[in-house]
């Protein structure tokens, strides 16, 4: 007969905020076995492994629907330390290690042997001293698990990256209780050779019994090592199957494809636009944006068009956007129109009717303490003088809050903005219904060419159709340009004429937004 | 049934302005008020005490305006009034040194105080755009360290006129110099009101609601709404194409600008110049003013100046008179300064900022 499962994940969901993330989530483990666990970014592999976690923002958020089964045990985990005590171990994708700490100190930290002493007697086992010989004992056998060597005495602050990663994932391996370990994108940051190394160590890990839950963008590794694959796709795990059965194309097909097939016929399958005019020429564009870095990136925008920018996260496409409005440091060569535009001065970009909708909705695109009316009419105000009357010629130039309230008015209805008045607060709104006040912004300025950033990020389904829509409709009726960033493929296959994929800083490849799934995939992963 | 409806419509309405008026301030009107209805019993003149109140609304409302442009940009109560205080000094000092006199000189020491204005507040403003997020701790160290130098200047500085400098030295100016024969009460003398024991000076508050106006009307014009978009959300001004620092730096101009013109007010009323240390404590009491009067760190109405400075200058006056009757012992001094030390304590603790 065969032995129950070790770890058994059954119908999970969450929301956040009603924001669907995970829906029916089913997911079964045994002993010593390793799975891949695949997706996107915002597939919800991360809150997936949160929950397993009991991390304290899934409790806050209020919690998750479905249960767990440990050991045929139901658990539901309220905070970490749960979750550690019934041996279930997580390697972050940051660090969290004491950088002044040797290694030893950091393995076995708040579990260190100890011995007693005379003050210890007096007054509690708050004052045993530790048992350093001890101690480096079980330090040097979590790290012989692992089959690599690090020294066990040599500081966090001076490791390379690699062994500090090994470090982390030795401190699991150091519990006695440990039977399940996740280790989320353990390799990114690891030479090819580190990388390897650490395969091996997941495999000696999965003799020894303890099952392992293995993320990853790097679709090779999954492969090597894990037994099974899960991939998951806008919360749901859309395919689970053998690795021996499967290849990196097909992974990489269903991590990216809705229904392969099904809705491709609205797609743009041809680029149809070659003899249109360049509006926009960006060349050897770099630009410092903290974790979005673009480093060369040469791209044409056809008058008209709206050209979709993907790939995965970190990659550097919201960098493009951010960089080319002048609100991260940035250089390289924006030419629009013939004319070239001057870099880090958002002014300049929105003189030449440039517009630009942030990803960053609270930080960037909104003033949260103010009407709806500031929102939509300020930068049209500021930049083109509209809304205003001028008295004693053009000296005094007072708002006309008249005009303001007509054109929020007419956006609201446009955009079917669910407001109470257009004296409403922003904060108030939904993350949909700000968003559509942020794309209103952007058309009031009447621009030539619109960015958008991740205009779908963090709203419901139903407010990204009226969203995407609402660009779509801009875009034929008033004939402007649109580029569009966005981490979710299937949205820019919908809305987009051509797709430029970002990885690495630089532009992988340029494809119509019909081309076949694997082929956005292998972009996407070319550079990484 | 439509009688209920509308009274329930009614208590609604009530509760809800209740709300925008805020609970903290209707205790401190209630408590004013109260003062008010005590005062005659215990043997206080209601009407010099509402004179009192009135009076010392005029001294300081412009002090306390001057805090709105700064917060609207979003650098914070400006902890740094002595700054604009020490314009508003050089100039009065000034004016009476180049022997102006009578109404003459509160117009000369208001033009005189001008141009220093604009160089501090230009120099305060481009060192507090070095240091976003500190502003208000930066602020309160460049009021404090103006001061103790201007302490030295006073002294140093050529002064002759006998009116200004100590009499055995010959040099150096005094810590308080009377106004009487220059411009005291110039304002308040305008079309100045007296019913019986009621005074009000006309003059001064028109003063006030003329430069309130002008306050509230930038505040419509297209600077003045990037002034308060850029308090509200800096990132999303900028983005917006705007020039953050130099609309930081013109609020902070405008706003040192306005606390030399306060300073001069508030001596016509009071009478004297104080120097040396006076300035120093000056800032809070204008910082409580507002905060009391409902405003937050980045969002101020003159509405909230009005109702500020009305409810902090009310009960730091009326509280002393009516102890001090009270209990039959001079010690309103005393009771002056723990009062005035708590209403700013209880306003600091008050400071609210907005999302962010």
């Amino acid at each position: 007969m065969e032995k129950a499962p070790l770890l058994e994940m059954r119908n999970i969901r969450k929301d956040f905020f009603g924001n669907q993330v995970l829906e029916d989530i089913n997911l079964t483990l045994r002993e010593g076995e390793v799975i891949g666990l695949v997706g996107e970014n915002g597939a919800g592999k991360s809150t997936l492994m949160k929950i397993l976690f009991g991390a304290d923002v899934i409790r806050e958020t209020g919690g998750y629907g479905g249960e767990i089964i440990l050991n045929s045990e139901k658990v539901s985990f309220n905070s970490p330390f749960e979750a550690i005590e019934k041996g279930i171990g997580m390697v972050h994708q940051e660090f969290s290690l004491i950088p002044g700490f040797a290694a030893t100190e950091n393995i076995l930290l708040n579990r260190e042997s100890k011995k007693k002493s005379v003050l210890s007697e007096l007054f509690s086992d708050r004052m045993d001293t530790l048992d350093r010989k001890e101690m480096d004992k079980r330090a040097d056998e979590a790290i012989r698990k692992m089959g690599v060597n690090i020294d066990q005495d040599m500081r966090i602050s001076d490791m390379p990256v690699g062994h500090k990663q090994f470090t982390e994932i030795a401190r699991e391996l150091s519990k006695e209780q440990l039977k399940l370990l996740i280790l989320d994108e353990p390799t990114a940051v690891l030479t090819e050779k580190e990388a390897e190394a650490l395969l091996e160590s997941i495999r000696g890990m999965a003799k020894r019994g303890i099952a392992v839950i293995f993320i990853t963008h790097r679709l090779g590794e999954i492969l090597a090592v894990c037994d099974r694959v899960v991939t998951m796709r806008d919360g749901r795990v859309v395919n689970e199957v053998n690795a021996k059965d499967t290849s990196v194309a097909e992974i990489t097909k269903w991590m990216v494809g809705r229904d392969v097939g099904a809705g491709s016929a609205s797609y743009v399958t041809e680029d149809t636009g070659k003899d249109k005019r360049i509006i926009l020429s960006i060349d050897k564009l770099w630009v410092d944006m903290p974790g979005e870095t673009v480093r060369n990136v040469k791209l044409d925008v056809r008058e008209g068009e709206i050209l979709g920018i993907g790939g995965l996260a970190g990659q550097g496409k919201l960098g493009i956007p951010n960089g080319v409005m002048g609100l991260y440091p940035a250089g390289g060569k924006v030419t629009f129109n013939g004319e070239e535009i001057p870099l880090n001065n958002p002014r300049k970009c929105l003189d030449a009717s440039f517009a630009f909708v942030s990803e960053d909705r609270r930080g960037v695109g909104l003033l949260l303490d103010e009407s709806l009316e500031w929102n939509i009419a300020f930068p049209a105000m500021q930049v083109q003088n509209k809304f205003l009357k001028l008295y004693l010629g053009g000296l005094i130039k007072w708002r006309d809050d008249k005009a303001i309230k007509e054109i929020t008015s007419k956006y609201i209805d446009e955009l079917a903005i669910k407001c109470t008045s257009t004296t409403q607060k922003a904060k108030e709104l939904s993350g949909g219904n700000q968003q559509k006040v942020c794309l209103a912004k952007a058309f009031a300025l009447e621009p030539k060419l619109l960015f958008v950033s991740e205009p779908t990020r963090g709203i419901d389904v139903g407010a990204k159709a009226l969203v995407l829509d609402a660009l779509k409709k801009f875009n034929k009726e008033k004939g402007v340009t649109v580029v569009m960033v966005s981490s979710e493929l299937e949205e820019l296959r919908q809305t987009c004429d051509r797709i430029a994929i970002i990885s690495g800083g630089k532009v992988a490849g340029i494809l119509p937004s019909g081309e076949k799934l694997e082929k956005f995939g292998e972009l996407m992963l070319k550079n990484c | 049934m439509s009688e209920q409806t509308q009274k329930n419509a009614f208590n609604e309405r009530i509760r809800n302005a209740a709300q925008e008026f805020g609970l903290p301030r209707l205790i401190i009107t209630g408590f004013l008020v109260l003062l008010l209805v005590v005062s005659p019993f215990v043997g206080a003149d209601l009407p010099t005490q509402i004179s009192n109140i009135i009076n010392r609304f005029s001294w300081n409302g412009v002090l306390v305006l001057a805090m709105v442009p700064m917060v609207h940009s979003g650098c914070g109560l400006n902890f740094g009034l002595p700054l604009g205080i020490i314009s508003g000094l050089l100039g009065a000092t000034l004016s009476i040194e180049l022997g102006f006199t009578g109404a003459v000189s509160f117009v000369m020491a208001a033009l005189l105080a001008t141009p220093f204005a604009l160089v501090l507040g230009t120099v305060y403003g481009w060192l507090l755009n070095k240091i976003k997020g500190g502003e208000m701790m930066i602020a309160t160290y460049v009021g404090f360290s103006s001061v103790s130098l201007m302490c030295m200047m006073w002294l140093l500085l050529p002064y002759h006129s006998p009116n200004m400098v100590w009499g055995m030295a010959g040099k150096g100016l005094r810590t308080t110099i009377s106004l009487e024969g220059y411009y005291t009460q110039a304002l308040a003398k305008i079309l100045q009101i007296n019913i019986g024991n009621l005074m009000i000076p006309t003059g001064a508050i028109l003063f006030f609601i003329v430069l309130a106006f002008a306050m509230w009307a930038f505040l419509h014009t297209k600077t003045g709404t990037a002034m308060t978009a850029v308090g509200s959300n800096p990132e999303f001004a900028r983005s917006a194409g705007i020039n953050v620092d130099k609309i930081r730096l013109i609020s902070v101009v405008m706003s040192t600008w306005l606390a030399a013109i306060g300073i001069l007010v508030y001596e016509q009323g009071f009478g004297f110049i104080q120097l040396y240390m006076a300035p120093f404590y000056m800032a809070l009491p204008a910082v409580s003013a507002i905060l009391i009067g409902g405003a937050s760190v980045n969002k101020a109405s003159i509405m909230n100046v009005i109702i500020g400075t009305i409810l902090f200058q009310g009960i730091v006056t009326m509280t002393p008179t009516v102890m001090n009757n009270m209990i039959h012992l001079d010690m309103s001094e005393v009771i002056r300064i723990i009062v005035s030390n708590g209403m700013i304590l209880y306003a600091l603790t008050r400071k609210t900022e907005g999302t962010k």
